[in-house]
């Protein structure tokens, strides 16, 4: 302890506070003041980059995102619009085919109705026909062999059984 | 024009160097050596003498001596001497004591005579003409002066002081015109940010680092450049000054009591929890620690370290001397170059984690001064 | 005579002390490698204080 407060100079540690007082005000002053806040100017800086790209990125995101959702939409409205598409020409085409059907029909039947027109016309026609064939028969055979009565019964017998026929 | 600046600077080295060189050659003593060898160190205790010399402030710039014809020449430049005496102050060149350290060479100023004994100054009392020692060798007739001298330590601290003004300087300027800077400036950046994040931010805390780092990092590079400066054979122990060390201690003692907050001096003075009988004793144990121990230990610390590595270095160096006989000159250079090598490198080590000890012990008393005990506890 | 004695038994219980802290930090760091840095921290303040204390003694006796 002794030779420790023999080594202590007063007057060296007087000189060095002044010294270093002065050292760190000037340094202070003319370095740590600046230095330090360039360096945090620049941290915050590079922060304030860091966050800028951040969102840049996230708005990138959002933006792919919205375009996604469009391109979906976009898609869903095609296919809505196709398949409304597809119901109406399908719609259409039965339509057509039951209307078709229904004109067939009509046709059919208008020829199934002339059909049975004509014939019962030719059978009616047939019938005249016969009826005047067989009066002329009957004129002929009433001129020529009215005298004889079983002659006559066996004649219309006759013309009978042919008429029955039909 | 950077080949005219090297010129220039090329010029001055060699004026300093031929100017000191001249001015010493002309200054060098015949009388004191009272030895046949011319004043070589070269025997244990002279090796001793001269270590201890060394560990010590001293009032000439010597970078070395040499002895031709028996005569000791010493290198370097005289340094002013500025004294606080009976009589007012007193000033001249530290040339006059001759480079005794002694008490032999008596200086007359002012109708005062003073003696320089290992590196202090004293003023011989009135009517004595030469200096009486006890048998601990200590001057019965003559009393120390205040002592403001330019002395070697000062210098270093004048020259480091500039070195690290102009360095960190430049690197202040060069933020100015870009984001990252260049050159020299680029390694002293990171070490501005070490300190920062490493030192001040951690121990004081984040919301009041920003008004104690500034002095945090003048403390961290003006012990680290010194201490390198002290490994350097221009030979500083600037950080080996108990003076300097305790300046810088107090530094620290002042900040972290100024800047502390009620709470941190009711925790010292009235420890709240604790018996209300304890508390007196433990205040003034708290105080003692505060106050007493913390920058005794921070300045004790810088001191011994540097100081002992000094001792450890030359010591090694003197090998070559002392162990001539027993190794052969061979054997005795080779051991001494191997360990104080060794012992350099690790010396540099040591130079870098004191003044880290030292910022950052100081970062951790005024974190532990300026913390929020509300809510620490 | 007796301080040589003195600064002895100061060296051999700082040494005790410093092997103690340093290995178990090293058990510490073996343990948590990403701690290091705390447990380098604490443990070169803990030295520290230990060394001030020792040097102090040191120098009392000196």
């Amino acid at each position: 302890m002794e030779t420790l407060l023999n080594d202590f100079s007063p007057g060296l540690f007087a000189v060095s506070t002044i010294l270093l007082l002065a050292l760190i005000a000037l340094m202070v002053k003319f370095a740590w003041k600046p230095i330090l806040n360039s360096l945090e100017e620049r941290e915050s800086g590079i922060e304030n980059a860091l966050a800028a790209a951040e969102n840049a990125r996230k708005e990138m995101q959002n933006l792919q995102a919205d375009n996604e959702k469009l391109v979906k939409e976009a898609r869903a409205e095609r296919d809505a619009m196709m398949k409304e598409a597809r119901d109406i020409r399908d719609k259409m085409i039965s339509e057509a085919k039951e209307d078709a059907k229904e004109v067939t029909a009509a046709l059919i039947e208008k020829a199934q109705a002339s059909i049975v027109q004509e014939k019962q016309a030719a059978l009616a026609e047939i019938k005249k026909n016969v009826a005047e064939l067989s009066i002329g028969i009957a004129e002929s055979v009433i001129k020529k062999e009215l005298s004889n009565k079983k002659d006559q019964l066996e004649l219309v017998e006759d013309i009978l059984k042919e008429v029955t026929l039909n | 024009m950077k080949v005219a600046q090297k010129t220039i600077k090329f010029l001055l080295i060699a004026a300093i160097t031929l100017f000191t060189t001249v001015n010493f050659a002309s200054e060098s003593d015949k009388k004191q050596d009272n030895q046949n060898d011319g004043g070589r160190v070269n025997t244990k205790t002279e090796v001793e003498d001269y270590i201890l010399h060394h560990i010590k402030d001293s009032h000439d710039f010597s970078l070395f001596s040499y002895t031709s014809n028996g005569e000791r020449k010493h290198v370097g430049f005289p340094l002013p001497v500025i004294l606080w005496t009976s009589e007012g102050l007193v000033t001249f060149m530290s040339s006059e004591f001759h480079h005794n350290d002694d008490g032999h060479v008596i200086v007359e100023k002012k109708g005062l005579k003073f003696a320089k004994v290992h590196s202090k100054i004293y003023e011989l009392d009135k009517g004595v003409s030469s200096i009486n020692f006890d048998e601990d060798h200590h001057p019965t007739n003559a009393h120390k002066v205040l002592d403001f001298s330019i002395t070697k330590s000062v210098v270093g601290i004048l020259l480091i002081g500039f070195l690290l003004l102009f360095w960190f300087s430049r690197l202040a300027k060069q933020y100015k015109t870009k984001q990252i800077p260049t050159g020299f400036a680029r390694v002293l950046e990171p070490l501005v940010l070490y300190v920062r994040d490493e030192i001040a931010r951690p121990n004081i805390g984040e919301k009041h680092y920003r008004k104690f780092t500034g002095y945090l990092l003048t403390v961290f590079f003006f012990i680290w450049v010194l201490n390198l400066a002290g490994l350097t054979p221009l030979g500083f122990n600037v950080t080996g000054q108990l003076a300097v060390t305790a300046c810088l201690a107090i530094f620290t003692l002042i900040i972290y009591s100024v800047s502390g907050t009620k709470g941190y001096w009711m925790h010292m003075l009235w420890m709240p929890g604790v018996p209300v009988l304890i508390r007196p004793v433990l205040a003034i144990i708290e105080l003692a620690g505060a106050l007493l121990i913390k920058p005794f230990s921070l300045l004790v610390r810088l001191f011994a370290n540097i100081s002992a590595g000094h001792i450890v270095v030359m010591s090694l160096i003197a090998i070559m001397f002392t162990l001539k006989e027993s190794l052969g000159v061979v054997g005795a250079t080779g051991l001494s170059f191997v360990l104080s090598f060794f012992i350099l490198l690790i010396e540099v080590l040591v130079a870098f984690l004191q003044a880290y000890i030292f910022t950052m012990l100081s970062a951790l008393f005024i974190g532990m001064a300026v913390e929020d005990h509300a809510e620490a506890h | 005579m007796y301080n040589l004695i003195g600064a002895g038994l100061i060296v051999i219980g700082a040494g005790i002390g410093l092997g103690q802290i340093g290995g178990k930090a090293m058990e510490g760091i073996a343990r948590q490698p990403e701690a290091t840095g705390k447990i380098q921290t604490a443990m070169i303040i803990i030295a520290a204080l230990l060394e001030g204390l020792a040097f102090g003694a040191l120098f009392l006796g000196k």
